[in-house]
């Protein structure tokens, strides 16, 4: 288990490393910082100086140097616009985009399970095959679309649910959420729903192929021989059997709906990591977007290992193995 | 496209295995009608100068005074704005066939170009192996690890705006996808006798590679492709939207649906909503044709 | 002599797939009395596995029993409502399968597995399951069943899973266990400590067992009656020795042949030339026809079952009546 986990940190921290590299060279190498940051109508001998403070006259290598040790202090630069430290802006919209994701994701699971369930016991039925023509439909429909549309039918047409901003937050562990107030939620609604659209479509087609294959299984067969009643057999033999691949992919998933939660948290004005990197991108705030960039390859990693750990909570396949060795 | 067009040529009555793709592919109604509407979107955006009522990038002919006109309004230009205009008075109709024009060429463009790149890393990786082939995925496994917008997101951020800026991000986050495909299948294909033969035979290694392996490897491919061209088209729309993809001066149809969003609030729905569905039916039904096209071609549903 | 515990008359069980209608089971009667094994012999895809499904009613679409009757105690199977079925299955029926590595479920634990058995047919607690699981267990000889009974199946070898199996089937003392092909995937020793098992049983509770299989000499040993399967119907049938001993039909008379043990040492091994035929167009007139040594223009004709020794039914028009010819 130990050389296990070992083995998978030293992985993720290449991972980190190399990245790292990538974003670097992308933000720091290609663009020309100096154009941003130093006033147009600067001298030449301020350029210069200017040059030397940021460390822009070392070597590549060097200044990449400088970057890692900077960054490996926590130290990811200040924003340009703020003026504050890039990282601590990322925080603080940090629980606004967590709390988005994660409604998303428990929302793919409660509609998208029993859907996909449905459809992988009954393949052929009428019901069955809407349920798959939706799921078409949810992986075309272009997701910031479909939030516009929400906001013209719930809050244009019919006026219930609020059509943009966080409404009241409330404080838990130091931080302001919005699922605590009736309010927050109700803002809450409609981004949510906006961002598990594609979710909702991929758990009802994984749960629906795990269901069609487990079927096939013998030990399914064991059970209806067993003579256990076919709730049983569905929701205890099958199901089990089929969370595992689910959550695997969900939690894999919870990376990219953080990352797609940029369009959704634009489309309805939703203050969170998202937002602010889309406001960064377009006034080239580059100490956030690099931030940003290397806060979510850590969190994919982290994402990665967790998913890793609970599979094998589930699995007691997977369980036994990392014992053994 | 090409498909309907080559289906249509009259063939000998011998049961080739294109033929019984084409019977295959068309039993069912609902894939053959995702083709059918396909085909018209194509048309329609291959013809648009010769069909639309204005040309929507001209600003000459855009009259500002018949901006956010109602659908169905007769406007100071004479002709009826049945699907509304825009805040520039554009002519949503025209906007949205000049738009389809845009995605489609940027869907088509990016994904034929990913292809050409993918498949023939994923080719080399899969015939080369050793360290080649270990060097090509992880750089295939880093990519697809990262999430296609982010990616996307911030190479327009240092590109700059514009359709070859699309195209190329789009390229730089796809190319991925089918180097795992095609590597997938030529390390099966590559243990099979014919390709021993071949290179028994001495037969240059390109010739190998491109006469013998990578045909094999089509089926996984043009579904892969089929379905990376719908990605494409709404990521480039995604991309519009959140105002890094096309210039202002020539909206697709994301940057059409962003301009209408502010106008939405007070009712003027058109402006957005009528891209959406033309946007829309475009991926629905390249997505149908793919997901038939995955069923037709892939050997393990078969009997 | 008291009615037999199952009896199988005319059983058709038909597949309609889209490109026909497989008749995996066309036409098959036997019957099985009390404590009595009966062994199921024919290659794969004889419809021998088709038949054990068909009697458990665990035959899935687009397969079907599209007509005869399965006599179980004096009721038809075949008419039973999936409710009633349920109420047998696995407690007066139960059925042990192939391969002990797929059977049970990988992600519960013996226990669960066992006590839902237990608690699917007796209204009884969970404690008491646990104790006739426990006590099960150790009937099939699995040593400390209480530690097991909290693994997962995982943890078991091949051997042990199969004794869990059958554990699970001898939980509610079933009057019927289909075994189909029980001890094919398992090693030879284990085979035969399972075969002993099983045959201890059956002995001493009067279950009485249909025994799936396509090795002649696990038979042997083990049944009291057998029949031979090809291409879905059966084509020999009597008593075990006597069916062994003088094979009639030429195809039992060949798969006896090929029994390796069976011939003597640096003589060539005999085979049946070919293979079993497709089910969906099978051959006019008897289906061995093309690969019998002693087909003739007369098998082009549908060979019917005739008991044409006591006690001795045969479906073949050139039974081997007197010694073989030399080969």
């Amino acid at each position: 288990m130990t050389v296990y986990l070992v083995r998978r940190i030293l992985q993720a921290l290449l991972v980190v490393l190399a990245m790292s590299l990538i974003v670097f060279i992308g933000v720091y190498a290609i663009g020309d910082p100096v154009e941003i940051l130093i006033s147009p109508d600067a001298d030449q001998i301020e350029r210069e100086r200017a040059v030397q403070a940021l460390g822009l006259d070392l070597p590549l290598w060097q200044q990449y140097a400088v970057f890692l040790t900077k960054a490996l202090q926590g130290d990811l630069g200040r924003s340009f616009v703020y003026n504050e430290p890039a990282l601590k802006l990322i925080l603080q919209r940090m629980p606004a985009t967590m709390e988005l994701a994660f409604g998303a994701t428990i929302l793919a699971l409660i509609i998208g399970l029993p859907l996909g369930l449905y459809a992988g016991l009954r393949p052929d039925g009428r019901f069955s095959r809407m349920i798959m023509a939706g799921s078409i439909l949810g992986f075309s429909l272009p997701t910031f679309w479909v939030g516009l549309m929400l906001i013209m039918v719930f809050a244009v047409y019919l006026g219930w649910l609020p059509s943009t901003g966080r409404g009241e937050t409330g404080t838990l562990l130091g931080m302001q959420w919005s699922f605590l107030t009736w309010d927050g939620l109700r803002h809450m609604a409609m981004p949510a729903i906006n961002l598990s659209l594609f979710k909702i479509s991929l758990v009802i087609r994984l749960t629906r192929a795990g269901v069609r294959e487990t079927m096939l299984m013998d030990y399914v067969k064991f059970a209806r021989a067993k003579g256990l009643s076919p709730a049983r057999v569905t929701f205890v033999h099958v199901f089990k059997n089929i969370l595992i691949p689910v959550v695997t992919v969900v939690g894999l998933e919870l990376g990219s709906t953080i990352a797609f939660s940029v369009v959704t948290e634009s489309v309805f004005a939703w203050p969170g990591m998202g937002k602010l990197i889309i406001d960064s991108i377009n006034v080239l705030d580059r100490p956030v977007i690099v931030a940003y960039l290397m806060l979510i390859v850590l969190m994919f990693i982290a994402i990665n290992l967790i998913v890793d750990l609970t599979y094998s909570m589930l699995d007691p396949r997977v369980r036994l193995e990392s014992k053994g060795t | 496209m090409s498909d309907a067009v080559i289906a249509a040529k009259p063939a000998d009555k011998v049961e080739t295995p294109f033929r019984r793709f084409v019977s295959e592919f068309a039993e069912s109604k609902v894939a053959l009608g995702g083709l059918v509407v396909f085909v018209i979107i194509a048309l329609l955006a291959i013809f648009a100068p010769w069909i639309t009522p204005q040309n929507p990038y001209d600003l000459a002919e855009l009259d500002i005074m018949d901006g956010r006109m109602e659908p169905g309004t007769v406007g100071g230009a004479g002709f009826t704005y049945w699907l509304g205009t825009d805040d520039q008075g554009r002519d949503m109709l025209s906007g949205i066939i000049y738009g389809l024009r845009i995605s489609l060429t940027v869907g088509a463009g990016s994904a034929l170009i990913a292809c050409l790149i993918g498949a023939s890393l994923g080719l080399l990786a899969a015939y080369a192996g050793g360290r080649t082939d270990s060097v090509i995925m992880r750089l295939v496994d880093l990519q697809l690890s990262f999430p296609t917008i982010l990616a996307a997101l911030m190479i327009l951020a240092f590109l700059g705006k514009g359709i070859m800026n699309v195209v190329i991000a789009l390229v730089l986050v796809e190319w991925a996808y089918y180097a795992r495909t095609v590597r997938g299948t030529a390390l099966v294909e590559r243990r099979r006798e014919y390709i021993e033969a071949a290179q028994c035979l001495a037969l240059p290694t390109h010739r190998v590679l491109f006469r013998h392996l990578l045909p094999n490897c089509l089926p996984p491919l043009i579904v892969v492709g089929t379905m990376q061209v719908a990605r494409a088209i709404a990521l480039e729309a995604t991309l519009s939207f959140l105002g890094l993809g096309v210039p202002i001066t020539e909206p697709s149809l994301g940057l059409l649906i962003a301009n209408g969003y502010e106008y939405m609030l007070s009712g003027k729905y058109w402006i957005s909503f009528y891209p959406g569905i033309a946007l829309l039916i475009t991926i629905v039904s390249i997505n149908l044709v793919g997901d038939q096209l995955r069923d037709v071609l892939n050997p393990r549903l078969k009997k | 002599m008291t009615a037999p515990t199952l009896e199988v008359r005319d059983l058709q069980t038909h597949f309609f797939t889209r490109a026909g209608v497989v008749k995996a089971v066309d036409g098959v009667s036997f019957s099985v009395g009390r404590g009595k094994v009966m062994g199921l012999v024919g290659e794969s895809g004889s419809g021998k596995s088709v038949t054990g499904f068909s009697i458990i009613g665990l035959v899935d679409p687009p397969g079907r029993i599209a007509g005869g009757s399965i006599l179980f105690q004096g009721r038809d199977l075949a008419k039973l409502s999936e409710e009633e079925m349920r109420d047998l299955r696995g407690n007066r029926i139960a059925m042990i399968f192939q391969d002990p590595m797929m059977t049970l479920n990988p992600v519960l634990r013996i226990d669960t597995q066992m006590i839902e058995t237990v608690q699917a047919h007796k209204k009884v607690s969970h404690e008491e399951a646990r104790q006739r699981a426990r006590d099960t267990l150790g009937m099939v000889g699995i040593p400390s069943p209480d530690e097991r009974l909290k693994a997962y199946p995982h943890q078991f070898s091949g051997g042990m899973r199969q004794r869990v199996a059958i554990a699970i089937a001898l939980l509610h003392e079933p009057q019927l266990i289909v075994a189909d092909e029980p001890t094919t995937a398992l090693d030879v020793t284990i085979q035969g400590q399972i075969l002993a098992e099983v045959q201890k049983l059956c002995a001493t509770t009067g279950t009485s067992m249909i025994w799936i299989t396509h090795d002649l000499s696990v038979v042997a040993g083990l049944a009291d009656d057998i029949a031979v399967m090809y291409a879905g119907r059966i084509v020999e049938k009597g008593a075990v020795g006597e069916v062994l001993d003088k094979p009639l039909h030429p195809y039992t008379h060949g798969l006896i042949g090929s029994v390796p043990s069976r011939n003597k040492r640096g003589e060539a091994l005999r085979q049946i030339p070919g293979m079993t035929p497709s089910l969906l167009n099978l051959p006019q007139g008897c289906a061995f026809r093309a690969r019998c040594p002693r087909a003739s223009e007369a098998c082009l004709a549908e060979p019917i079952m005739a008991e044409i020794v006591p006690g001795r039914d045969v479906r073949c028009i050139h039974p081997h009546l007197e010694a073989p010819e030399a080969a």
